[in-house]
């Protein structure tokens, strides 16, 4: 459940902008979320409704896009985008590609009022 | 339009809410959800290598045995490092409690509905605890395979352990944690040969997942692994107390 201190996260994060920018509502939010974040994306929009009630962004849209996540292989070097973590190169097929990228979790962009 | 109730410029206020009519704008942004959890995790980090404190963050499923292998680990490590304990749960301080036993310094921090540490929560508890310079630092971190895997603490490695009653296939099923951790310690190994569990199994699967993990197997109750632990801790003490020769030297 630390979805719901994510969403938490994400409440401070967007109070903190509104002070900045000057806005008092958000009415959709977009995150990029890596398929090796540990998130469960489900967990996080049940966790995103509940927290923001009664904030600035209550009944704000939510768009999650899924990044990629890349890999190089030890053996021979291959740059691969994987899902998960233990695939095997998709080039030699030896096993143990080394993750470079797709634990993200990001605010990429706002609309606000 | 109104983003309460829906109504637009000019239009009869209904209901006293305050309005902000406007135009909608977009902002384009780049934060890094994490971001406020890997300041203080960063804050922590340096708070240890400016004492030469080796931290290291325990993490299991509950009930692999992380707190019996922790107060033999401490007493086995009596007389070389001054040791200090942070202790994660949801409730209760019966661990910390049984780490006090062993004489060591330990706080307890509960979680309440909380499934991990943050690097917040440990930040204030090694305040409290103020660890003498070149100290070790074990977190045991809530008992949750899932969670704890995304929040770094501030600590030097994360420790995974795993006992030989959970199933060869943990690894794979839990892949996010393996993945995070630096080594694995295989407990409650005197219990072998009463099951039907493959050894080289589990470290075939943690390695599938991690090539880089170190694997040692271990039982807190007969001392099986116990001194190759502590050569591993000793050499994660040393590696700390070398970083930070080299970081005086550069200044």
């Amino acid at each position: 459940m630390h979805e719901m201190s994510l969403c938490e996260n994400i409440r401070e994060i967007l109070e903190k902008q509104a002070r900045a920018d000057g806005f008092a509502r958000v009415n959709k939010v977009w995150l990029e979320v890596g398929p090796l974040s540990c998130i469960e994306p489900e967990a996080l929009r049940f966790g995103f409704d509940v927290v923001m009630r009664g904030s600035l962004a209550e009944g704000a849209a939510l768009d999650i896009a899924s990044s990629h996540a890349t890999a190089r292989c030890l053996a021979c070097g291959h740059v691969a985008t994987v899902q998960r973590r233990y695939e095997a190169c998709p080039d030699c097929k030896a096993p143990g590609l080394q993750v470079t990228s797709g634990d993200e979790l990001k605010i990429k962009k706002l609309e606000v009022v | 339009m109104c983003g309460t109730c829906g109504c637009g410029d000019g239009d009869v206020r209904i209901g006293g809410h305050a309005h902000q009519h406007g135009r909608a704008r977009e902002i384009a942004l780049e934060i890094d959800i994490m971001a406020k959890n890997d300041a203080y995790a960063a804050a922590n980090r340096q708070r240890f290598a400016e004492g030469g404190i080796l931290a290291l963050n325990l993490v299991s499923s509950p009930g692999s045995g992380k707190t019996s292998l922790l107060v033999k680990t401490i007493e086995m490590l009596k007389g070389t490092l001054p040791v200090y304990v942070v202790e994660g749960d949801q409730q209760t301080s019966h661990d910390a409690d049984r780490i006090r036993e062993t004489g060591a310094s330990a706080i307890q921090i509960n979680t309440g509905k909380g499934c991990h540490l943050d690097a917040h929560m440990v930040g204030h508890a090694v305040a409290d605890l103020n660890p003498a310079r070149g100290a070790a630092l074990f977190i045991e971190n809530v008992g949750n395979l899932v969670c704890p895997a995304g929040f770094d603490l501030g600590e030097a490695h994360k420790v995974v352990v795993l006992s030989v009653t959970e199933g060869e296939d943990k690894p794979l099923k839990y892949p996010d944690m393996f993945a995070a951790a630096d080594l694995a310690l295989i407990n409650k190994a005197d219990l072998l040969p009463h099951l039907q569990v493959d050894m080289a199994l589990i470290a075939a699967n943690a390695l599938k997942i991690n090539p880089g993990i170190e694997i040692i197997q271990i039982s807190a109750l007969t001392g099986t692994g116990m001194a190759e632990w502590l050569d591993w801790i000793g050499s994660a003490h040393a590696r700390v107390g070398s970083a930070k020769h080299v970081e005086t030297a550069a200044e």
